[in-house]
């Protein structure tokens, strides 16, 4: 329990906390954030991604705090699923970093930048690795805090307007959180994922369990930007600095979408059948209606908020849908959408920054002005909509396929109606803003400064993520892969509770039912 | 606040109350307290401080920026955690040293240390506010 290879699994949570804490330790002294907040996202991927090969080939890994051991102390724990997101998650903070580099100012340095990143990486890197329903509740208040410090940076009105929203509703999200959590504890007696797995599968299914399912449903699918909790999201995600959207895009509801596969899967794996039908309907409308909305927008920024809640929608139907081939589908997906927000919300960003308004209607010709960032941009477009050889058309192809087994055309035509609006609304958006000439004589919208100096930055990011999104489309097996694993370690939770139990941790005939993979649907 | 009682008062007030959470922090090894009660006391101090003299004054006094201090004391409490990894522990596994002169004198372990870091982190914090809301009159 207590050897040095269980440590893995506290640094890529303790390494940006440590750097956090040395960031805030320099405060006023922006040169020295920088340095660490560069070095502390490299040293959490550096770790994320040691954690990730040693689960890859030890299989799961706990570790509890203070030797304390589960269910009684606080464990931390990493599957291929946790750890896998961990890794995704530095790599587009990385490079939302360095996009950063170049789009703060020293404003918003002295105003806690990097520490305030750096907590929100702790917040998020907590949430993939803890197996304590609690424990995510405060990972959860540890993103939310730093991300009220993140969005109003800047300080403009409209900005604070859009603070008010995201705060209020996530604050009333989070006490419903913690209304589940304290009334799963009541019934249980245990806050340990792996524990309540044991518990909750031997409690009557009754309509105490059906409200506490229904509870996390609606509060971590308001996390999660789930309809008709969404509208928050394009309210609040266009208002802050490119850098900030960009992080949160890629990793909050994200985390929302986890935490809701992580208690449908782990904890209850065949309870809450009223939350399971909510949820199908949930997952279609948000992605339609997202579509639909990103296709009416006429701010770039909003459009791109809609296209988030839109693929919200397509991970939660694979959850819905609840077989391993919709969990592959779901798992890529979230790897997929990691990527691609941040991409298209720096896109977005630069398209505001050329052109020097957000109006699609207002923008015109910036192909011939910046040709590079209209590649950038329709490549990531192209990949979010699912075309092929993106990296978006392989998980839709898991999850349609998976609708069509089990007979789940609903999600299915939700599937393809959205990834078709979606097309459109790229379309448009790239027609109009970037293919259109210039009225008159208008000289066409340029990037003068991106190309020189830190603006390299600004393309370089945004190209990393643009071909990371590419290369995984053209070559997706490891990805299918690891997924594969990871969804298949959702279905048997056998191991995974073992590692955070001990050994002989699983009832005789539940280490049956766990082996089978019938803990499933 | 230009006030003659307050200003005479503040520093026996603000001597005793620093005084007393580090009494309040130490306390709470084995008894009521703790770093995040004492913080708050100590947090107090420094409140009374700012009111007193003002905000120029208990920046001076504090010497570094409170931010400053939280980060030191959140440092100080996962460096604390981490100093078990060398004993083979789990992260956060409390170490002890009984010094052979002293044997008896329970504050020398990680978990004192920890407690020190939820200190300065509290302290900071308030503090930070304390100053921003005096600020903004």
């Amino acid at each position: 329990m207590s050897d040095a290879s269980a440590w893995l699994v506290v640094w890529p949570v303790l390494i940006p906390v440590m750097a956090a804490a040395l960031a805030a330790a320099f405060w006023g002294n922006a040169r020295a954030q920088g340095a660490i907040g560069l070095a502390g996202v490299l040293g959490q991927l550096v770790s994320a991604i040691v954690l990730f090969a040693h689960v890859w080939q030890n299989g799961a890994l706990a570790m509890s705090m203070g030797g304390w051991p589960a269910p009684f102390g606080i464990a931390l724990a990493a599957d291929t699923l946790g750890a896998g997101l961990t890794v995704v998650a530095c790599v587009a903070a990385l490079a939302i970093l360095a996009f950063g580099l170049a789009d703060t100012n020293a404003d918003h340095h002295r105003a806690g930048f990097y520490p305030l990143v750096l907590a929100l990486m702790t917040g998020v890197a907590g949430a993939f690795l803890t197996s304590d329903v609690f424990n995510l509740y405060v990972w959860f208040e540890v993103t939310l805090i730093s991300s009220f410090g993140l969005i109003v940076l800047g300080g403009r009105r409209e900005q604070i307007d859009g603070a008010v929203k995201y705060a209020i509703l996530n604050l009333i999200a989070t006490t419903f959180l913690l209304i589940a959590i304290g009334l799963l504890y009541g019934l249980t007696g245990t806050l340990n994922m792996a524990d309540l797995s044991l518990k909750v599968a031997d409690l009557p299914q009754d309509a105490v369990l059906e409200t506490i399912a229904l509870l996390f449903l609606v509060s971590l699918g308001m996390k999660a930007a789930l309809f008709p909790l969404y509208f928050w999201l394009p309210a609040a995600y266009h208002t802050p600095l490119p850098t900030v959207s960009a992080i949160f895009a890629a990793l909050l509801t994200k985390v929302g979408v986890y935490a809701l596969i992580r208690v449908f899967l782990t904890v209850f794996p065949e309870s809450g059948e009223l939350a399971r039908e909510a949820m199908i309907w949930a997952a279609v409308a948000t992605m339609v209606l997202g579509a639909l909305g990103a296709l009416a927008e006429a701010d770039i920024r909003r459009f791109v908020s809609f296209t988030v809640v839109s693929g919200v929608g397509v991970m939660i139907a694979g959850l819905a849908i609840g077989s391993e081939t919709a969990l592959i589908g779901a798992i890529f997906y979230i790897v997929h959408s990691i990527i691609i927000s941040a991409a298209l919300f720096m896109a977005a960003g630069l398209v505001v920054r050329a052109g020097r308004t957000a109006q699609v209607e207002d923008l015109a010709g910036l192909y011939k002005g910046s040709p590079l960032l209209a590649i950038g941009f329709l490549l990531v477009g192209l990949s979010l909509a699912g075309v092929p050889p993106f990296a978006g058309f392989w998980p839709k192809v898991y999850l349609v396929q998976a609708g069509l087994a089990e007979q789940s055309y609903m999600l299915v035509a939700g599937i393809l109606l959205s990834g078709f609006l979606t097309l459109l609304a790229v379309g448009r958006t790239f027609a109009i803003a970037f293919w259109r000439a210039a009225p008159g004589d208008a000289a066409p919208a340029r990037l003068t400064e991106a190309l020189q100096g830190e603006g390299r930055l600004l393309y370089a990011s945004l190209g990393a993520l643009a071909i990371l999104t590419f290369a995984i489309g053209l070559y997706s097996a490891p990805v299918v892969e690891a997924s594969t694993r990871a969804a298949g370690e959702l279905l048997a939770p056998g191991p995974y509770i073992e590692a955070v139990l001990g050994e002989g941790a699983l009832p005789a005939d539940t280490a049956i039912r766990v082996e089978t993979g019938e803990g499933g649907e | 606040m230009n006030s003659l009682v307050l200003r005479t008062a503040t520093p026996f007030l603000v001597a005793l109350t620093v005084l007393f959470s580090i009494y309040v922090l130490l306390r709470g090894h084995n008894e009521p307290g703790g770093g995040f009660i004492g913080g708050l006391i100590g947090a107090s101090a420094f409140a009374t401080y700012t009111i007193a003299e003002g905000i120029r004054a208990a920046r001076r006094a504090l010497i570094l920026h409170p931010i400053a201090i939280a980060g030191i004391g959140l440092f100080l409490a996962g460096a604390s955690g981490v100093a078990s990894l060398v004993f083979g522990d789990a992260f956060l596994t409390g170490q002890w040293w009984f010094p052979a002169f002293a044997p008896d004198f329970k504050y020398l372990s990680t978990v004192v240390l920890f407690d020190i870091g939820v200190y300065m982190v509290v302290v900071g914090t308030i503090v930070a506010i304390a100053i921003a809301l005096e600020e903004d009159r």
